[in-house]
């Protein structure tokens, strides 16, 4: 009986390992793609000394980073400022337990697998207004009051651009939702909001062009200025690795996950997890393009394409998209 | 059957211990943090319940748009808590006799035959796995047996909303306003204006 346990218990931890140390290490490798593609639009080398092509750029800085001294300014909330970066970085791999890499490939299988990701993303706000508060520094504290306003603006359109796909799909579970994309991608039919959900995505991870939170031109470094060597570290990697979990999001929604384009002969004997990497590594060069080639939102700005735009738009699409489905009586089951 | 009651017991302990701290905490934004910690340890119960639509939505609306605010609301104004805790001794009497009363109608309710035979029947520690969807259980009873009160529950809302737009709102004059449309529109026939000016005359 508690042999069994322990086996149970075991086999869990191993999965989760299997599923963790791969996201961290695409993190180190997704912040090393991204210096190189920056440096390569503008014209730079980018990383080129630390192994061969620079490739250990990202294992050196953390190694440089962790080693440093940590500081914790004197009048910050102590117990709040060390919470608030291992929030963060629990939350960008908390989600990672429903995504499905391949058939059968994934941590847990609930029938709300898509309600969770939403509810580990909106609670990745909590990070940052954590540690922009505990700071007692006015530009962190800057920084978490535009992100909390940005992260609850965007999550109402994500939250429609979910409600669209699963009325095609008829369930919540992620398998399911890929399971349904088998005879065309939902990127296709639904192309207007793939592309809601993409900006979003980037609003909702606080990446170019809507930073924000971190705008260095106007707040030093936003909400993790008070913060340095190893905590910094779990701001840095929590921030990267919710942006994969993001691309993984939008990879299972509108690309059809792990299947391949065509169900054809040499396609479609490549592992699924082959598919979904490749899918997955095509939006994060997207995130990255994004950032190398669009100037920063004024915040007004930014508010009213989520509001005005976004809102009103993807509601429209809610009820378009229910109303096509009801008269051509093509809704799931 | 081990794991699961240590789990419930986690859970609830932990929810029952925030919720403590949420009243005792000195610092009001560690009172709303012990609340989000609360709300999250109560969806893990729902979870264990097997409710797992419900919980879910608890955390995508308590803890991520409505604790959110709370949190803005009170890291933003500049409350003054040692003065809003000198009535504390004043209220206690009041809160305990609350509190009594909430506990005798509890037992009265477990007491009762009806309930009693809730503990013959044996329920089940562990979730009934049923062959639907709870999302989809509550989807078919929601839109029909309780259609028109769901409805009612959405334009209550609406009217709220209204109400609370048109409180806050004031329209002061002066305000210079971006006009996305008029600014996409300008070109060099409507932004530039050719004059001719007479020398020594200035326009």
């Amino acid at each position: 009986m508690t042999y069994d346990i322990l086996i149970t218990g075991l086999i869990i931890i191993a999965q989760i390992l299997a599923v963790v140390v791969p996201v961290l290490i695409s993190v180190a490798f997704l912040v090393y793609a991204e210096r190189k593609v920056l440096a390569l639009i503008q014209l730079r080398r980018g990383p080129n000394i630390v192994g061969p092509f620079g490739i250990l750029q990202s294992f050196a800085d953390a190694l440089k980073l962790i080693t440093k001294e940590n500081i914790i300014p004197s009048g910050s909330n102590k117990i709040v400022f060390i919470l608030a970066p291992i929030i963060t970085m629990v939350l960008s791999l908390a989600g990672w337990a429903v995504i499905p890499f391949a058939p059968g490939w994934v941590v847990s299988d609930i029938n709300v697998g898509i309600m969770y990701l939403f509810a580990v993303s909106s609670l990745g706000v909590y990070g940052i207004i954590m540690a922009g508060w505990a700071s007692n520094s006015q530009y962190p504290f800057l920084g978490a009051l535009r992100s909390a306003a940005q992260m609850v603006s965007y999550e109402v359109s994500i939250g429609f651009v979910i409600i669209t796909v699963l009325l095609c799909v008829g369930s919540l579970n992620l398998s399911k939702i890929v399971l349904a994309q088998q005879t065309v991608w939902f990127a296709i039919p639904l192309l207007p909001m793939f592309i809601i959900f993409f900006i979003s995505a980037l609003a909702e991870t606080n990446r170019l062009p809507f930073d924000l939170p971190e705008d260095e031109s106007t707040l030093v470094a936003g909400f993790f200025t008070e913060y340095s060597s190893a905590s910094f570290v779990l701001f840095f990697l929590g921030e990267y690795a919710s942006m994969i979990l993001m691309s993984s999001m939008t990879v299972i929604l509108f690309l059809g996950g792990w299947l391949p384009p065509f169900d054809v002969y040499p396609l479609n004997v490549v592992p699924g997890v082959m598919w979904f990497t490749v899918k997955v590594i095509f939006i994060l060069f997207l995130f990255i393009w994004v950032r190398g080639t669009f100037p920063r939102y004024r915040y007004d700005q930014l508010m009213r394409l989520g509001w005005k735009v976004f809102l009103p738009f993807s509601l429209f699409w809610v009820v378009a998209t229910s109303g096509f489905l009801v008269y051509f009586d093509m809704l799931p089951n | 059957m081990i794991l699961y009651s240590l789990t419930f017991y986690l859970f609830s302990s932990v929810a029952v211990l925030s919720a403590l701290m949420v009243i005792s905490a000195k610092n009001p934004v560690h009172s709303v943090l012990f609340l989000i910690l609360s709300f999250v340890n109560a969806s893990g119960l729902f979870v264990l319940l097997g409710a797992e639509f419900l919980a879910m939505i608890l955390v995508v609306v308590y803890v991520g748009a409505v604790a959110v605010l709370f949190l803005f609301v009170v890291m933003m104004l500049d409350i003054n808590f040692v003065k809003l805790r000198e009535g504390f001794l004043q209220y206690l009497p009041f809160g305990a006799l609350l509190g009594i009363v909430l506990v005798i109608e509890l037992g009265i309710l477990f007491l009762t035959d009806r309930s009693s035979n809730i503990y013959n029947n044996q329920t089940p520690l562990q979730p009934i796995v049923n062959e639907v969807e709870n999302t989809k259980m509550i989807g078919q009873i929601l839109y029909t047996e309780y259609f028109y009160l769901f409805q009612i529950c959405g334009i209550i809302l609406l009217v709220a909303m209204i109400g609370s737009i048109t409180l806050t709102l004031r329209d002061k004059g002066g305000v210079k306003r971006q006009n996305i449309d008029s600014q996409n529109t300008v070109d060099a026939s409507t932004a530039i204006e050719k004059k001719k000016v007479k020398i020594g005359e200035g326009i």
